[in-house]
């Protein structure tokens, strides 16, 4: 048997000068040049934000010195910002899962806003559970959020319908049973006025560490979830089948992988995440169930920046959930010291976005300095 | 009875205009071959823009044209990043809605509230509004829902029946074809978005200046998402879309009315999501229902590919 | 080289098209090498090559895809600079891709309106008139209202050949014209291009089939790595010189397995119904049997269920009625993996997107099969080690050339993975072996390397399925050639007794009795 000598064993290299750059494409890009792109991603945003504060007819400087302060100057601001990083964080990882299962999961506001649901429901009529009261809570809000996740994903499973579309159309649908569990039969009877449920027993109030508002047993679940899918990711039959349909949905069907089964799971582990970090929402920060942009004020969105940020890889969840919590915690300063929208946080993650996607391209470049000519 | 029927009908347009023009936007980036879920953010800039400057000018008409070229502005962010960058173009869509959300009530923030003197007057088309039954089309109505309707016409008649039309559904099937017969893949798609951009600021200030003179903040309140669905299940095409906009407008409008006494406001206003989804899987089922999804939707075309 | 060419030009003919000189250098690669030749009107030009021999690289150059790094071409004398394809398609320079560059949803005459000045208004109105008159002076036959994903593969061959023409081109490339066709279909299209040659045309026609530049070309180029290493007329060449060329060494020669004692059935179809993508039935009542031993080949133009049939048989897609029997058991609609583990390999078409995960490691993907079970799992942990030592043994034995097992496998070439699909799928011995296209786009010695691994197998008592369109591989290769037109078996013919027309006319639909008839 002849070895054949035409057939080389690698394709051949595709290095072009460009200026006093040698630029080539490569298949595994470093971790340290998509940190850089991350970075620079970061670093553009903040000036294009800046010229946004200054036509605002604020400082960009003194305005970032503010945000600055307000976020990471004292211990308890601090805390907001780990306060915020716990359901970005929640939501991130299932996202995480997600988008390497290819499901674009746009609905996890939704989902977080169904696992508020369920939690307050398991708090207001079934409060008689003692010490096993909050963890009954996170069970049923995985449940619901689960669930919620469930529909669009079996649309797109067994009818093809974009997930984009049908997890948005979810949002708003949950926004909209919020509203009406809120103005109608879940409207607390000592809440004249308002569009509250009764408040929680103590029992379904969420501990905090103390003087703060880091809800901790919340940020438990979501670092064992982290563990938790970075194991299974790397280590196990589960995660291996995951990274097959992921990359290659057609060699996955190949080799008999149950796509239905497997993106189930998937989807239902992402939005499950996310029905957790709605009952860390109503059971450690409102103790009640109320407008629902008062509880989620955009975390479900927010979150797929976190998971793009990680690029695929669920540790990396952790440090940019907090880095996202501080954007979150900033909205807040802005809105009391700046005296500006706290949506304008949006425009950061819609810039922020923008840029990352951009820099996609640039993923698998290899740029250095040309040597000689 | 006969009366609720045509009242429905009548408001129907009205709630159905800023669907229309929507869906017909994401109608022609579609059928060229680029996803826009920017759809909301360009729709809310829209509708921000076109307040704005009604507001300074008085003139409903210069609010529109502005809030036409804001969309057109906020889409060409989209294109450059989608078809130049060729990022993935359902973040980047989605990444302009959260833009353009966050953007308009940043930059709104002052208008909130705000009366506006001068709107866009409705009108009745005389001769037409007199025709028994389908008159209350062109009774009372907004000049931009007649530009809608005959929009969605024209805009049927060039796709299907013109070159321009060969050339965009050719670019939305196969842009390898375009390219080698020496035909702007880039330059095609550039203008279906923006003009897909062009239209959803339009619908935008339709809200803000004709509909409900205001400005509050997340007007547009999913509009935007609601009109890229139609465009899908009208399969891409403007009549359909017209059709389907009208019965969203409809919904809309029954939400809206006499149903409001016996159940909940929350409750109607989830009705058109509900309905988006059970149309898309109705139409899901039907049989070939993917055959006219254009071949290249949603695929940067990268020369040299296919 | 170019003396030897200048012999055959008739002194007062300018050639319509002369490239002269032409290199064109990729990095780390040299695609062409100083390459001349001339197209002049009234001849068919053939460019014979192996794959990776520089045709389509030159052609693009031609074409303005690519630009020379040296070299000149000249248009009826003049130098010209061609920088894209319209400036080819303006210099009289047409295209017919090997892959027809259509719009499947169009009509015919829509998408000859996107290649031409229409009206802006009703574009096609016109036109359709015109794609009769022009198919009539060259006999190319199509309907211009018939939506093109209706079209056969020649028809829609056609259908490209027609565009260049009525775009004015002079001068028409024709890229492996007939690698969709039946023979009988490329007879036809020999007889267009002569046509062609009759109203002063010039035609190239690129290949590696030695019996089509015999049958249709005036004049061959061989290109060998890049070089010209031959040029002549076809009247003064045959068959075997051009191979010997063409590979630069003797072609190995592969033979049918020869093995006479079959084995059990190892698979059997019965009245097996499979429905494509559109919905619509395009395999039919089809039955058929597969013993231990023994190659069949499944031969037909591309399109005809092939694809179908493979994928219903293999798990990946559902049988709407009838039954499949592997190995005596029934595994009708079971899935992928059910089939896998009843010992079947399946070799699949789309190797870069079905074979294996691009971004997966090589030993990843040698795992793909196996790793839900021990020893590459250990309950539901993976094991790393296992996997590696088997990657190691794999690698070595079926000489996947590779920088290691670690490496993704997108970088290997289309060969390597080759070879690494057989080592994957062969590992278990499997009882029966699908093989879809396995040699295309290979060249000559991993060609010889995958047939032989085939017929060892069939030796060593396997059934094969050997699924393609290139007729000289099932002949060379099969005991038995079934051949599918429209979903159906047209009929089962031992090799022995099979004549390429007699498979053409089955190719083209016609049942084998009414063949022997």
């Amino acid at each position: 048997m002849s070895l054949d000598t035409a057939t080389a064993p690698i394709k051949r290299s595709n290095a072009r000068q460009w200026g006093p750059f040698n630029i080539e494409t490569r298949e595994t890009p470093p971790q340290s040049w998509l940190f850089t792109l991350s970075m620079l991603s970061v670093l553009a945003t903040l000036i294009l934000t800046g010229v946004i504060f200054a036509l605002y007819g604020q400082n960009p400087i003194t305005a970032y010195v503010t945000l600055a302060q307000g976020t990471l100057g004292d211990l308890s601001s601090l805390g907001v910002v780990l306060q915020r990083a716990i359901p970005l964080m929640l939501i991130g990882v299932g996202l995480v899962v997600a988008f390497r299962a290819q499901f674009f999961n746009i609905g996890a506001e939704g989902q977080l806003l169904a696992g508020a649901v369920g939690a307050s429901a398991v708090a207001l009529f079934f409060p008689n559970f003692g010490f096993l009261e909050i963890p009954v809570m996170f069970i049923v809000a995985f449940i619901c959020g689960a669930v919620w996740g469930f529909i669009p994903a079996i649309l797109k499973l067994k009818l093809e319908i974009n997930e984009v579309i049908s997890t948005l159309m979810m949002n708003y649908i949950a926004i909209s049973i919020v509203e009406w569990l809120v103005n109608g039969p879940w409207k607390g009877k000592n809440q004249v006025g308002y569009s509250y449920t009764d408040t929680f027993p103590d029992a379904a109030w969420i501990p905090k560490i103390s003087s703060s508002t880091v809800h901790y047993p919340t940020l438990i679940v979501a670092l064992a979830l982290v563990a938790l899918v970075a194991f299974v990711i790397a280590r196990t039959r589960l995660g291996f089948r995951m990274r097959i349909l992921g990359e290659n949905p057609v060699a996955a069907k190949y080799v008999g992988i149950n796509t239905l089964s497997t993106t189930l799971a998937v989807v239902m582990l992402s939005a499950g995440a996310a029905g957790i970090a709605g009952a860390g929402e109503v059971g450690a920060i409102h103790h009640k169930l109320l407008d629902p942009a008062q509880i989620s004020l955009g975390y479900g969105y927010t979150a797929i920046i976190v998971a793009w940020l990680a690029r695929g890889n669920p540790i990396s969840v952790i440090f940019t959930a907090i880095f996202l919590g501080v954007v979150f915690a900033a909205g807040d300063v802005m809105k009391v010291s700046l005296q500006m929208p706290a949506q304008t946080t949006n425009v950061i993650n819609g810039l922020l976005l923008f840029f990352l996607i951009s820099t996609e391209p640039l993923v698998k470049l290899k740029i250095s300095l040309a040597r000689g000519t | 009875m006969d009366n609720i029927i045509l009242s429905t009908a009548a408001r129907a347009l009205a709630f159905g205009t800023p669907l229309m023009l929507g869906s017909l936007g994401a109608v022609y980036a579609e059928r060229a071959g680029v996803v826009n879920l920017g759809m909301e953010g360009m729709m809310i800039l829209g509708a921000l823009a076109g307040f704005a400057i009604t507001k300074n000018t008085g003139s409903p008409l210069e609010g529109i044209l502005i809030a036409a070229l804001v969309g057109g502005l906020a889409a060409s962010i989209h294109a450059f990043i989608s078809i130049t960058l060729k990022a993935n173009q359902y973040v980047s869509g989605l990444a302009l809605s959260m833009f353009g959300l966050g953007l308009s009530s940043l930059l709104g923030k002052p208008f909130e509230g705000l009366p506006l003197f001068t709107q866009l007057e409705n009108v009745s088309i005389p001769g037409l509004s007199s025709i028994p039954g389908l008159g209350v089309f062109f009774t009372d109505q907004s000049p931009l829902s007649y530009f809608a309707l005959v929009l969605g016409v024209v805009l049927w008649l060039v796709l299907f029946r013109s070159k321009l039309g060969v050339v965009i559904r050719s670019t939305g099937e196969n842009p390898s074809a375009v390219d080698a017969l020496g035909g702007n893949v880039t330059l095609v798609r550039y203008a279906c978005v923006i003009f897909g951009g062009m239209l959803a600021g339009m619908a935008g200030a339709f809200l803000s200046v004709a509909y409900r003179p205001a400005w509050t903040e997340g007007l547009t309140g999913g509009i935007g998402w609601i009109a890229l669905s139609i465009a899908i299940f009208a399969a891409w095409n403007p009549l359909g879309a017209i059709g389907g906009s009208l019965f969203f407008g409809a919904l809309y409008s029954l939400s809206f009315s006499k149903l409001q006494e016996s159940i909940s406001p929350s409750l109607l206003k989830m009705m058109p999501f509900i309905c988006v989804l059970l149309a898309l899987s109705l139409n899901a089922l039907r049989k070939n229902s993917r055959s006219n999804v254009p071949e290249a939707l949603g695929l940067p075309y990268q020369r040299g590919q296919r | 080289m170019m003396q030897a060419m200048t012999q055959d030009t008739k002194p007062s003919i300018t050639p319509l098209v002369s490239l002269e000189g032409i290199t064109k250098i990729f990095p780390g690669v040299v695609a062409n090498d100083d390459v001349s030749l001339e197209i002049r009107g009234g001849e068919v030009h053939a460019l014979l090559g192996e794959n990776g021999a520089g045709k389509t690289s030159l052609m693009n150059v031609l074409y303005g895809i690519y630009q020379p790094d040296g070299g000149a071409i000249r248009v009826a004398g003049n130098v010209v600079k061609i920088r894209s394809p319209q400036d080819a398609m303006r210099l009289g320079i047409g295209l017919v891709a090997q892959h027809p560059m259509l719009v499947r949803q169009h009509t015919v005459a829509e998408n000859i309106a996107l290649a031409v000045k229409t009206s802006f208004w009703n574009p096609t109105r016109h036109l359709e008139a015109k794609i009769l008159a022009l198919g009539e002076k060259y006999g190319l036959k199509v309907e211009p209202k018939a939506k093109v994903w209706q079209l056969s593969a020649g028809e829609q061959q056609r259908v490209e050949i027609l565009k260049a023409l009525i775009r004015g081109a002079k001068v028409l490339i024709l890229d492996e014209p007939t690698s969709v066709l039946t023979p009988q279909e490329a007879t036809d299209l020999f007889k267009v291009l002569n046509r062609m040659k009759l109203e002063g045309e010039g035609v190239i026609i690129i290949t590696h089939k030695l019996d089509e530049v015999m049958a249709v070309s005036s004049r061959i180029t061989v290109l060998r790595k890049g070089r010209v290493v031959g040029a002549m007329k076809t009247s003064s060449t045959n068959k075997n010189d051009l191979a010997t060329l063409m590979v630069g060494r003797e072609v190995p020669q592969v033979r049918s397995s020869g093995v006479t004692k079959l084995g059990e059935g190892v698979l059997k179809l019965e009245q097996v119904n499979v429905a494509g993508d559109r919905g619509v039935n395009v395999v039919k009542n089809l039955s058929l049997e597969i013993r231990g031993g023994e190659v069949l080949g499944v031969a037909g133009v591309a399109g005809n269920g092939q694809r179908e049939l493979v994928e219903a048989i293999t798990g990946l897609r559902g049988v709407s009625s009838g039954s499949v029997k592997i190995g005596g058991t029934d595994l009708t609609n079971k899935n992928a993996k059910t089939i896998t583990d009843a010992g079947v390999a399946h070799i699949p078409e789309d190797r870069l997107h079905m074979g294996v995960v691009g971004s997966l490691s090589v030993a990843e993907n040698l795992a793909l099969r196996g790793f839900e079970r021990t020893p590459f799992a250990n309950g539901e942990l993976l094991d790393f080690k296992a996997m590696e030592n088997f990657a190691l043994s794999s690698i070595k034995t079926y000489e996947v050339s590779t920088p290691g097992i670690h490496t993704r496998t997108r970088l290997l070439s289309g060969g390597n993975i080759q070879k690494l699909i057989f080592a994957r799928e062969l590992a278990e011995n499997p009882k029966l072996i699908i093989a879809s296209h396995p040699t295309y786009g290979l060249d000559a010695g991993a060609t010889a390397q995958v047939q032989n691994v085939l017929l060892e197998r069939a030796r060593a008592g396997a059934g094969v399925m050997l699924v393609s369109e290139d007729l000289e591989e099932v002949l060379a290769l099969s005991d038995r050639i079934a051949v599918m037109f429209a979903g159906e078996i047209m009929g089962v013919v031992p090799r022995d007794i099979a004549t390429v027309e007699e498979l053409g006319l089955m190719m083209a639909g016609q049942r084998q009795k009414q063949v022997n008839a």
